[in-house]
């Protein structure tokens, strides 16, 4: 197991363009200080988030990765984020039964005005992967 | 009417200006724009951020001065001014004077060569004075137009005859010495006077010291925080070093009637903590001191953003306005002198550099124009209007807007500017799209196989260019596959920029281009724009988001913010070169309107879409008309609220365009922007309407202040609004105490509520002049009696008001007769009998505000009030497009505000009706019916039922046989995508976020690690 100190995870966060990438826009607006370990890719809604993209993420090297949309209620396509949440359920199982750790997917509601929510999370789950080391799905080479 | 012209002149190119000008244009009207100075921008060019979001101005103003320029409905005639307007609304001549710019903007490329060449050197007004400039200049690099000027003044040859460097060094022979000028006249059907305000000259304070170079203007000290100003951004002292302590001293040239300047300048206190704050940014050792009587933190975010500064910035706040600034005799350093809170008695301390927050005041070139264009002023100087028609002038067809009516801050002068421009708009509603040409963009290119992608990397200034290693990233991206150019810009978004942008299309036969800047959610329109006029399609363009999602937040982190800048970059690029042209259609639209809450709000809102020609329908939840403004009983000007609404109340009960619908509640919502369907529920019976948009106006309540101040424990203790009533019917306290901000600014409830200190006033002055022996009371915290109001708060001292301080923590406490206060201006300890007690409860947000958002998916702020798309330029409108929102549902505000909004969201909202039609997305959703299985998934999932199953007949060689394909509907397909997500075959392609432009973001991704 990795023990460099200087390891950071690498992280993907799916974004929905009306609500957490909004929120991460705020973020940097409010200049909420956040670790570099985050990539962002943006999509019209969480809803657009097919599990394949996540699981690729993961076997392109992520250590994490982030499902984010608008808070249940706020979805701008009406509810493009309750298919988002029954998707997510389908693929946490089926990570888990790859043998991934919990703390390496997360589903979270961040709206346009939560920079500081945006900014800790990112924080919070970069020093939870951090802690867990690099991802076993990880392709051989990669950091 | 005789007459009437389809065009209008709009006097002032700032922020009001450029937004009226933006708002009729889109309107389909021809605006010309005219504009004092060689550049439009206005003040709001100069400063470096805006508060309460510390957003960067020229950020976000930018975008505007570039849509400005390039709108065809706009005629820009800058360094020009206004010499005489003749004639009567709908039908106006005005008189233009054009003066000379001795450079012919049709040659002129702005390339600069002159520049250097020129020996005359000229204190730079854009940076206050801060640096240099040259007789031949460009007020500030994103100026607009782009043009020279030679300052006739300064230049030798225009002087002494002698030099004519300039013309040598031109490559283009731009320079013209014989330029005269030129009168010209325009026929305008209205004019919409917008000059904005000139900062204060406190060179006329001597004992301020302006003399000395460490006291600074504000304004100056704006220029020093700039990465453009003199000092790249870093705050010097005239002897080069960086200053450890600076203080601000707050109302100069405001609320000082000694000078005959009695207005408070509404804005100082806001800035002056956004300069401290901005400042200790800079450098986290600084201390700084802000110097006031009350600090004015009144509008939407502000006492938040002040109790931030204060509490967790340590920037210093103390109650006490020095009377002048000392300079050592022999140290040449300075100091301040005054009085210390808590009874401290008079101290003095050391700065190394003092800020003079200089007011507000009107311009003199805005008191030639009101002489010009014969519009009465207020006995302030700035234009006289009335609080419920706070844009018309006294001449009728001229309006006004902005700071020259009254100081206030950009928010509230863009609402003012696009109420002025509806109000123009509504006289000219007939001659709409008479006058005007629709814009025209060249054919489009075709794209090839050859993926040629050009990536520019914007600086931003000091924003992405001090943490980001731009040159590295521009290195990174030119070998990228399929990149075939990369470049570096100062401001990506400037005008020049995006001309250049269009340039290395052609030149490098670009079929993509990625821009790496800010946040595609307020950039990329003008990026796609700048594409259609380079002859590409506009979904070839890809933002890269490297400053809100890297430079602003890994200050610290130079380096992988810098690696970071390069994967975005990586991943932008890969999907740039997936990207295919995509195609809008043109749809038919409902173009009538809806408005939700009969205040003085949505009434204006509602009058003013009705009188442009279209039909409205106002719902009101009550059986009355006249929401909050029932609540009270007089105006802060005097007159009765009855006054003001029963003419307004018949305008909307008779208007032909208007349906109104009391006791009603809208239960339900469809569709979007030009088809809603609105459920709207009248004593049990259902009905449904269609309309194109919506505007919010459903307006605050007053907080019952229940468990403040022993209010319900004992009988004689009322809120403002119930005092009014009783005022009016008469009472005989005699002792009267009232204590602001009850139940307000406290952490429940954080935000100021704006009004109460001016209604406080007007009450009080009622009671005082009803019987001179009466005793009020103000117990408050800070007064906001902000821009003309400080009026009524100088009355009322006048009259025997007695005004009392009290701190959050050591709160007045109420017993059954008295009030023991601690007084901490004077350190004391009192006991005020009282026998009436009035609170001055904040206004709140209705609890129904949390379903009417999630009906119209709309946001709320914090405080559950509706929160705007952008805070500082686009107050009335959400991101959702369609929908809007004025008065009270925004935000605490007096009654001027609230119209001023109301005709606001009515202008956007009519930028909208008035268009012939509405574009479908591009991005909309596709199936292959190779593909497609005929499961019907897709349309579970979609909740617009854009996707359909249709039985089809499908021939192959050996059977012919019936199954069920789907469809997609494309002008219903809002373009989220969950159907090509649900898809099990992988038939549905979301267009522009495919499959395979997504996989390849998730590639490039990989690839960097
Ligand atoms: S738009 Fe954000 S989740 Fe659908």
């Amino acid at each position: 197991m990795m023990t460099d100190k200087e390891w950071t995870p690498k992280i993907v966060a799916f974004c929905c363009n009306w609500c957490s990438y909004g929120g991460a826009d705020t973020a940097g607006m409010g200049r909420f200080q956040q670790p570099a370990s985050t990539r962002v890719i943006r999509v019209m809604c969480s809803g657009r988030i097919d599990p394949l993209h996540v699981f690729n993420a993961f076997l392109e090297g992520a250590d994490a990765v982030l499902v984010t949309g608008c808070h249940i209620g706020d979805c701008h396509y009406v509810n493009g984020n309750e298919k988002t949440e029954v998707r997510y359920q389908f693929l946490e199982e089926m990570l888990q039964q790859l043998g991934l750790e919990p703390d390496r997917l997360h589903l979270n509601w961040i709206s346009a005005s939560e920079g500081e929510r945006f900014a800790n999370f990112i924080k919070d789950v970069t020093a939870k992967v951090k802690e867990l080391g690099p991802s076993p799905l990880k392709p051989a080479g990669v950091k | 009417m005789s007459k009437l012209v389809g065009a209008v002149a709009v006097a002032g190119g700032g922020v009001a200006g450029i937004q009226s000008a933006i708002d009729l244009a889109n309107s389909g009207l021809k605006v010309y724009l005219i504009e004092n100075s060689t550049s439009i921008g206005g003040k709001m060019a100069q400063l470096d951020k805006t508060f309460p979001t510390l957003d960067c101005s020229m950020c976000t103003l930018s975008p505007k001065l570039a849509e400005v320029a390039r709108h065809p409905n706009i005629e820009l005639l800058t360094y020009s001014e206004i010499t005489g307007i003749e004639g009567e609304a709908g039908d106006f001549t005005v008189k233009v004077k054009k003066k000379a710019t001795f450079v012919d903007p049709n040659k002129c490329t702005a390339c600069g060569l002159c520049v250097p060449k020129c020996p005359v050197k000229v204190p730079d007004e854009y940076n206050e004075g801060g640096n240099n400039r040259k007789a031949i200049y460009l007020a500030f690099p994103q100026a607009v137009p782009r043009v020279y000027t030679i300052d006739a003044e300064k230049c030798l040859y225009l002087t002494k005859g002698k030099c004519g460097n300039c013309a040598k060094a031109c490559e283009n022979d731009a320079i013209n010495y014989d330029d005269k000028g030129e009168e010209i006249e325009i026929n305008v059907g209205s004019v919409i006077l917008s000059t904005g305000f000139e900062p204060f000259d406190a060179t006329q304070l001597e004992q301020y010291r302006m003399d000395h170079p460490d006291v600074v203007t504000s304004m100056q000290f704006e220029r020093q925080l700039s990465s453009s100003g003199p000092f790249e951004g870093h705050i010097t002292l005239s002897d080069g070093t960086h200053p450890k302590r600076i203080a601000w001293i707050q109302c100069i040239g405001s609320r000082s009637p000694e000078i005959g300047r009695r207005n408070c300048s509404s804005v100082c206190c806001m800035y002056a903590t956004k300069e401290a704050m901005v400042a200790m940014e800079h450098d986290s050792e600084l201390e700084t001191t802000i110097f006031n009587i009350d600090v004015r933190a009144f509008g939407k975010g502000f006492e938040e953003f002040y109790q931030k500064a204060k509490n967790e910035k340590s920037v210093r706040f103390i109650n006490s306005r020095p009377s002048g600034v000392e300079v050592d005799p022999n140290t040449n350093k300075l100091s301040l002198k005054y009085e210390g809170e808590d009874g401290n008695g008079t101290c003095r301390e050391e700065f190394d550099m003092v800020v003079l927050s200089i007011g507000l005041t009107p311009s003199k070139s805005s008191k030639q124009l009101v002489d010009i264009a014969n519009v009465e002023m207020d006995d302030l100087g700035f234009v006289k209007t009335k609080i419920d028609c706070p844009v018309e002038t006294t001449r009728p067809g001229i309006f006004v807007s902005g700071a020259m009516q009254a100081p206030k801050d950009i928010p509230d002068t863009v609402a003012d500017a696009s109420g002025a421009a509806s109000k123009a708009s509504s006289l000219l509603s007939s001659e709409r799209g008479k006058l005007v040409t629709e814009k025209q963009y060249p054919t489009e290119k075709e794209i090839t196989d050859e993926i040629r992608t050009g990536v520019v990397v914007c600086r931003c200034g000091i924003n992405i260019g001090s943490i980001v290693d731009v040159p590295d990233v521009v290195n990174y991206a030119k070998d990228l596959s399929g990149v075939v150019f990369a470049k570096e810009e100062v401001y990506a978004c400037s005008s020049d920029s995006l001309a250049g942008i269009a340039d290395l299309v052609k030149e490098h036969d670009l079929n993509r281009v990625v821009v790496a800047s800010c946040t595609p959610r307020t950039h990329e329109p003008l990026f796609r724009e700048t594409l259609m006029e380079a002859g590409l399609n506009p979904y070839m363009f890809e933002l890269a988001n490297i400053r809100e999602h890297c430079s602003w937040v890994h200050q610290n982190e130079k380096d992988k913010a810098t690696k970071k800048a390069k994967d975005i970059v990586r991943m932008s690029v890969s999907r740039a070169n997936l990207l295919q042209p995509l195609y809008k259609e043109k749809v038919e639209f409902n173009n009538s309107g809806l408005v939700i809450g009969g205040g003085i709000a949505g009434m204006n809102a509602t009058i003013d879409i009705a009188d442009k020609g279209f039909h409205v329908t106002l719902v009101e939840k009550s059986a009355e008309l006249g929401g909050l403004l029932n609540a009270y009983t007089k105006l802060q000007d005097g007159r009765s609220t009855s006054e003001v609404l029963e003419p307004i109340i018949g305008r909307v009960r008779s208007h032909d365009n208007i349906t109104l619908m009391t006791d009603t509640e809208l239960v339900g919502l469809e569709g979007s922007m030009g088809k809603f369907t609105a459920h709207l529920k009248k004593a049990g019976v259902d009905e449904e309407i269609q309309c194109g948009v919506a505007i919010i106006a459903t307006g605050a309540n007053e907080l019952v202040p229940e468990g403040y101040f022993s209010y319900g424990k004992y009988p004689n203790i009322v809120t403002q609004s119930k005092l009014e009533h009783m005022i009016d019917e008469g009472t005989d306290a005699k002792d009267i105490v009232f204590i602001q901000c009850a139940g307000g600014r406290n952490n429940e409830r954080p935000y100021c509520s704006r009004a109460c200190c001016t209604v406080a006033m007007k009450n009080a002055i009622r009671l005082k002049e009803g019987d001179p022996d009466r005793n009020v009371y103000v117990l408050y915290r800070d007064i906001r009696t902000f821009g003309r109001w400080e009026d009524l708060y100088t009355q009322a001292r006048e009259l025997g008001v007695v005004f009392m301080r009290y701190t959050e923590d050591k709160e007045p406490e109420v017993g059954e007769k008295s009030i023991k206060m601690y007084d901490s201006l004077l350190n004391m300890d009192f006991d005020i009998n009282y026998d009436l007690l009035a609170l001055s409860a904040p206004l709140v947000a209705p609890e129904t505000n949390e379903g009417l958002g999630s009906l119209f998916k709309v946001p709320l702020d914090s405080n559950k009030f509706f929160l705007e798309a952008h805070i500082k330029l686009r107050p009335v409108e959400f991101a959702t497009e369609g929908v809007f929102l004025c008065g009270t549902a925004q935000a605490p505000k007096l009654v001027d505000e609230a119209v001023s909004q109301a005709l606001a969201a009515a202008s956007r909202a009519c930028t909208i009706l008035s268009s012939d039609f509405l574009e479908t997305i591009g991005n909309v959703s596709v199936v292959d019916p190779e593909l497609c299985i005929g499961c019907g998934r897709c349309t579970m999932v979609c909740p617009y039922k854009a996707p359909e199953l249709k039985e089809v007949v499908v021939e192959t060689e050996e059977i012919t046989y019936t199954t069920k394909k789907c469809e997609i509907n494309p002008t219903v397909c809002k373009g989220c995508g969950s159907c090509a997500a649900e898809c099990p075959t992988g038939a549905i392609t979301s267009r522009h976020y495919t499959a395979p432009q997504i996989m390849a973001v998730i590639k490039a991704y990989g690839e960097g690690l």
